[in-house]
């Protein structure tokens, strides 16, 4: 009978453990049947590449929200990564422990924020700020790149953070030993010996805008049409499902699925990468 | 022009103290002007009334229920699945294939963005399944999101659990599954309540997954099969078709509120959970 539980007992364990890969599975599965039937009909060279977006006239093409989704990821990074390093840095190496003890949580904070709530916050700050002190119609790349850049810094910093202390003790204490500044250690051997952390910490962040939709719904504007500077409005892949979903049938409903397999795609390749990079040690 | 290194170092420590205090500005920014605009809207009345008039005016009860009938569902299918995982992943295997596989898709479910949740649900349990709109569609879409979460957070707690633990109860004649119970998953507990309550957030926060699987109905939720509409989908229909920014502002206070006790309790399970296993 113990035997007999203890058997059990690990069965059940290898059942549960399927879940997560039977979840991945039936995801993959379902978004790309319900999706697939629009790259049978249209062609996936006019899908991805194609121009115009009409779902009234049987129209399908993303480029303009593939080439939105990019720019607006791009501005997020360039504004949010060296933040979020300088961050880490500060948390790990110059931060006294009273303040350490209040910009953690407070980071934990910022990753737990609903995006909705960052959304309307640009809304009603951002975008006014960026309409009359910058010009453009506000609703543009450049506020939706702003409030990305603040909600992918959580995931950079404490991931960059982790593995900036994770670093053997030696590094540190043998740099400053033979006699380089704390920056120069900081620079020269901590920061490389971290790179593959830190880089995943930033792919993982990229993720993170690339899937946005709440918050990036309410502040790019969302026009279908290639931008010219980052103060015009586009739309993302994420917006084109979120704002058309509600109320989509047929073919229009199957090419915003098809919308979803390309972004599934974009992700899981950011994925593997992030997964890839902090392996190989 | 050469900096000197020491007036070098001077710049950098500039540089990174500014970042750090933007960054919290930033915070607190948000913060502070959500919680100006929206306390005073928050009262009894606000929290016990249903919302009138597409939530023009009124409360917001029923969201509440609703958030707190999603949350519920989608927490208690994952935490026996995702703990359940952990446990196989920490204590029945070693590293393999199959724990190779497990942990890939763990992490690329991690990294799934919510609206595809939301579509893989619309299309799998509110059509396929016919489940329709409802509180179990949106619980179980839930519970998928915030799976990842709960296997890494429950995997660290048992893994913490020191290894002598294990070592006593097995030479004091107790079976695997005994040890298991008695001994590693009572120490690991706060770990695991840790993750849970991490998930719960998410749950709170979460909108494009939850407006496409439970839809957005302002009736009062009655069972597991009615549709209704969650606190931050409440507020994000309210704010983006500007039907009541007061009631907005009050939403989103709500919602601050909550996740940032939500953290504070996390948080204090967590310390107490490193301060004992030391």
């Amino acid at each position: 009978m113990r035997r007999f539980k203890e058997k059990l007992s690990g069965r059940i364990f290898f059942v549960l453990a399927l879940s997560s890969i039977s979840a991945l599975a039936l995801i993959t599965v379902f978004i790309v049947a319900k999706g697939a039937p629009i790259f049978v009909k249209v062609g996936v060279r006019d899908f991805v590449f194609g121009m115009s977006w009409a779902p009234g006239h049987g129209e399908f093409g993303i480029f303009p929200m593939i080439v939105g989704t990019l720019s607006v990821t791009l501005g997020a990074a360039v504004l949010g990564v060296p933040l979020g390093i300088c961050c880490s840095i500060f948390l790990t190496e110059f931060a006294p422990s009273v303040l350490k003890s209040v910009f953690r949580p407070a980071i934990q904070l910022l990753a737990g924020i609903p995006s909705v709530v960052y959304g309307f916050w640009g809304l009603i700050f951002v975008v006014p700020f960026i309409r009359d002190r910058i010009g453009g119609p506000g609703l543009s790349i450049l506020a939706g790149s702003v409030i990305l850049a603040i909600m992918i810094l959580p995931t950079v910093i404490m991931i960059s953070e982790v593995s900036i202390l994770a670093l053997p003790r030696q590094y540190k204490q043998n740099a400053l030993a033979l006699g380089l500044t704390h920056w120069q250690t900081i620079r020269s051997v901590m920061l490389p010996a971290a790179k593959s952390g830190i880089v995943a910490a930033v792919i993982l962040g990229v993720g993170r805008a690339v899937g946005e939709t709440m918050a990036v719904i309410m502040v790019l504007g969302n026009a279908v049409a290639l931008p010219k500077s980052i103060l015009d409005p586009v739309r993302t892949l994420t917006t084109n499902i979120g704002i058309e979903m509600g109320y989509a049938s047929g073919e229009h409903q199957q090419a915003l699925f098809a919308t979803g397999i390309v972004l599934f795609i974009l992700i899981m390749i950011l994925n593997s990468a992030a997964q890839f990079i902090t392996r190989r040690k | 022009m050469r900096i000197s290194p020491r007036a070098g170092e001077r710049i950098v420590k500039v540089l990174i103290w500014a970042a750090a205090m933007l960054v919290m500005a930033v915070l607190v920014f948000i913060v502070a002007y959500i919680l100006a605009k929206g306390l005073h809207v928050i009262d009894w009345r606000f929290l016990a009334s249903a919302p009138s008039n597409m939530g023009r005016s009124g409360g917001i009860s029923t969201t509440i229920i609703g958030t707190l009938m999603v949350t519920v569902t989608a927490v208690v299918i994952a935490a026996p699945l995702g703990i359940g995982t952990a446990f196989y992943l920490a204590e029945y295997t070693r590293e393999n294939f199959v724990t190779k596989i497990i942990r890939f898709s763990a992490e690329s479910l991690a990294g799934i963005p919510s609206i595809v949740y939301g579509l893989f649900g619309l299309i799998f349990f509110v059509v396929y399944l016919d489940m329709r709109w409802s509180v179990l569609s949106g619980g179980l879409t839930l519970a998928l999101m915030i799976l990842p979460t709960v296997i890494r957070t429950s995997e660290e707690a048992i893994k913490a659990v020191p290894y002598i633990y294990r070592e006593v109860s097995f030479s004091l004649g107790a079976t695997k599954w005994q040890t298991i119970i008695k001994a590693v998953f009572p120490s690991a507990l706060r770990g695991i309540a840790n993750g849970i309550l991490l998930s719960v957030g998410r749950c709170i926060a979460e909108t494009a997954a939850v407006i496409l699987t439970a839809g957005s109905t302002l009736r009062m939720p009655t069972s597991l099969f009615s549709p209704t509409r969650t606190m931050a989908v409440h507020f994000y229909i309210l704010a983006r078709e500007g039907i009541s920014m007061e009631n907005a502002y009050g939403t989103a206070a709500l919602l601050i509120i909550l996740i940032f006790l939500i953290n504070v309790v996390a948080n204090t399970l967590i310390n107490r959970f490193v301060a004992k296993s030391r």
